[in-house]
């Protein structure tokens, strides 16, 4: 009898076991929709550099499913029509999972188009990882099954500064300048909301929108924010819009701290460098320069192989979480690996991670960082500028986390 | 006041530097007829050049050398391509700059990659000139003052105090005269072009560390430069001046205004205007506001 049981005990290990190696060893293959050539090629291939180095390099405990990602490039030009043939073309080689992140304007379309293909091809269903789009109404009003993003929403990362913020009593007036389009808008209003809630008290001083990579001097701005007091600047600007705008403050000798959503993006702190002490910013993100341990060595390594910065973190929980989610359901089939991956908690980059099951946004902290020298401190060189993002102050997955109204409609 | 003041200074600057960019396509219009769509392209090889010749021999010596040497690639594309071309017609010629800037760009890219480069404004310009009301007006702006001024004073006295100037203008307008005076008229027309890359060059080499050099540039400095050009008057070099300063001091004064008009501030707006103007100017003054000729 007791034998019987033991060995009925140990069978059932086995049999555990072995379902537990199923997906063991089989290749992921992971479509790249994204601009690999146009105006934001150096992002793109940055981008891609990335998830090739982590999909190559994931130890056992991030990899516990022991399959092997394998990357697919597909260039979009940063084009939403490009990126729907793309996708289409992936769903073709039967890829089952796509990742896209440079641009909401092209993440809104292809994740309708992912949801409309997964309903009318039953057996085929294709999960759309995002590692960049910020777009809230992603995870809202146009949420998705089939979607999962992995960095911080818009609405959390202006949940995360103003937090910052409030506990910056000398910040009484806000000049707020940004790009006219949704993701320039969003901060505004993401923004203003969440510091009126805060610190009812700090006054917006002025509220201005630039049309995307038109301006070329934007010294009328400067003159404009000094005559109007402001005593911080938030903007959500990238680019050369970010470059110019930061190099003009510096010139102006405007002594205004800057809160940017924008400043690590390849190229950007070259140009910001160029304007040495003289800047005062700040910037919110899901990521500093600075990180030790696992991620301080990928970072180096990295960099040994390449010769550019690491800053995509966001694949990074992606790949694990993915891993996670397929060691969990046995298996590489999107159907089983969704449903693992709603609700699920990852060790990613900054510490604990939930991914949210009501609308599937990577519940996270996001960093605070500064603008300075490299000290000894804070060592790593960033473009080689000699200047780091320095980590201030982490706030909390809770602190930054933000309602959401989606309704999510599940198969079945 | 404060903000007046502060405000004619930033228009009257970068009116001089819109003028800086589009004095060389202005060149090359009014003495050639090409509408040159590689100007951008020009502009941002002078602005790569000058990055790394100063890396090699310093900025100085830079500012000097790459203008020179983007003035010899124009005078080369002239006397390869654009000759041959010409007899096609203008279009062919427009078709041609279109292409070089395609070229261009991804030589650039492969040169030195997609991101910013890190061109370093030389000590000599670094920090401010002055200070007023407590804000600083940067030296490296105003060396681009300076040097779009000396561009203004040299080509104008070039075209119309030298002999060379005068050759030049012959060989325009009465070219089998001046060809029968035993002047060399394609020479003459590889020279203007050669010059006005030159041109385009030396605002590279200048603009490039004043603001940003990556590859990006050139697409967005071409249609600018095009507004400037149009507004003050296909080929005339002093409507391309007038018209620089009068969007430089119409955009920046514009910025300051938050009057809303239709649900958009004017400030919003700014940007723009001077592609309003442009369309206006088409509609009400086809040649431009000192142009001789009819676009």
């Amino acid at each position: 009898m007791n034998l019987t049981i033991r060995s009925g005990a140990a069978l059932t290990l086995c049999a555990l076991a072995a379902s537990t190696w199923a997906q063991q060893g089989q290749t992921v293959k992971i479509a790249m929709i994204e601009g690999f050539s146009g105006p934001f090629a150096n992002v793109g291939q940055n981008l891609q550099k990335s998830a090739q180095f982590l999909a190559a390099n994931l130890n056992a405990a991030e990899n516990p499913a022991g399959v092997k990602f394998v990357i697919v490039p597909m260039d979009s030009k940063s084009s939403p029509q490009e990126a729907l043939n793309l996708l289409k073309s992936a769903t073709d080689q039967g890829i089952r999972y796509v990742s896209q992140g440079n641009g909401s304007n092209v993440a809104v379309p292809l994740s309708g188009a992912v949801s409309k293909f997964n309903e009318r091809n039953p057996g085929k269903e294709v999960i759309y990882l995002n590692y960049a789009a910020v777009d809230p109404v992603l995870t809202n009003e146009k949420c998705s099954y089939w979607h999962f993003r992995l960095d911080a929403d818009t609405s959390m990362k202006m949940e995360a500064l103003t937090t910052f913020m409030k506990g910056q009593p000398q910040i009484s007036k806000v000049y707020l300048l940004n790009q006219n389009y949704s993701h320039g808008q969003q901060v505004a209003r993401y923004f203003k909301e969440a510091m009126s809630r805060k610190r009812p008290d700090v006054k917006m001083v002025g509220e201005d929108y630039v049309p995307l990579g038109q301006v070329k001097d934007f010294a009328p701005y400067i003159a404009k924010i000094k005559d109007s007091g402001a005593n911080a600047i938030v903007t959500g600007n990238w680019g050369q819009d970010m470059t110019l705008f930061m190099k003009a403050i510096a010139d102006a000798g405007l002594k205004v701290p800057v809160y940017a959503y924008y400043a690590w993006v390849s190229g950007t702190p070259t140009a910001l460098a160029a304007s040495g002490d003289k800047l005062e910013l700040y910037q919110v993100a899901y990521n500093h320069a600075n990180y030790t341990g696992r991620m301080g060595d990928l970072g180096a390594k990295y960099k040994a192989q390449t010769g550019d910065d690491f800053y995509f973190y966001s694949i990074y929980n992606g790949l694990v979480a993915l891993s996670h989610a397929m060691a969990k359901a046995r298996s590489t089939d999107p159907v089983k690996v969704a449903a693992a991956l709603e609700g699920l908690r990852i060790e990613g980059f900054n510490g604990e991670s939930t991914v949210r099951k009501s609308d599937h946004q990577l519940q996270q902290g996001v960093w605070i960082s500064k603008w300075q020298k490299v000290d000894t401190k804070n060592k790593y060189n960033v473009e080689n500028t000699g200047y780091t993002f320095a980590p201030l102050e982490f706030v909390d997955a809770y602190k930054a986390s933000t309602l959401t109204n989606c309704q999510m409609k599940r198969p079945g | 006041m404060e903000f007046v003041l502060i405000s004619l200074l930033n228009g009257l600057s970068y009116g001089l530097l819109l003028f800086m960019l589009s004095s060389g396509l202005t060149l090359i219009f009014s003495m050639m007829g090409v509408l040159n769509f590689a100007h951008a392209s020009f502009y941002m090889l002078g602005a790569y050049f000058g990055y790394q010749l100063s890396l090699w021999v310093g900025y100085w010596p830079a500012l000097l050398i790459a203008p020179l040497i983007v003035g010899l690639l124009g005078a080369g594309i002239e006397r390869i391509g654009l000759r041959r071309v010409r007899r096609f017609g203008h279009v062919a010629e427009l078709l041609l700059t279109f292409g070089l800037s395609y070229l261009v760009l991804e030589f650039v890219q492969l040169s030195w990659g997609r991101a910013v480069v890190p061109y370093g404004l030389p000590s000599e310009l670094q920090g401010p000139l002055f200070t007023i009301f407590g804000t600083q007006f940067p030296r490296s702006r105003s060396f681009v003052m300076l040097v779009a001024l000396l561009m203004l004073g040299s080509v104008w006295l070039l075209l119309t105090r030298t002999r060379i100037g005068l050759v030049i203008q012959a060989a325009l307008t009465h070219p089998e005269m001046a060809e029968s005076l035993g002047h060399n008229v394609p020479l003459v027309l590889t020279g203007v072009f050669g010059g006005g890359c030159a041109l385009a060059g030396l605002a590279g080499v200048v603009g490039g560390n004043t603001y940003v050099t990556e590859p990006a540039i050139a697409a967005s400095l071409g249609s600018i430069i095009f507004v400037v050009v149009v507004v003050g008057g296909l080929g005339s070099l002093a409507g391309a001046f007038l018209a620089s300063m009068l969007i430089g001091l119409l955009q920046t004064f514009a910025v300051a205004i938050d009057t809303r008009l239709f649900d958009i501030s004017v400030s919003q707006m700014a940007p723009m205007l001077p592609y309003l103007l442009m369309v206006l100017i088409l509609i009400f003054r086809p040649r431009g506001l000192m142009g001789t000729r009819e676009t």
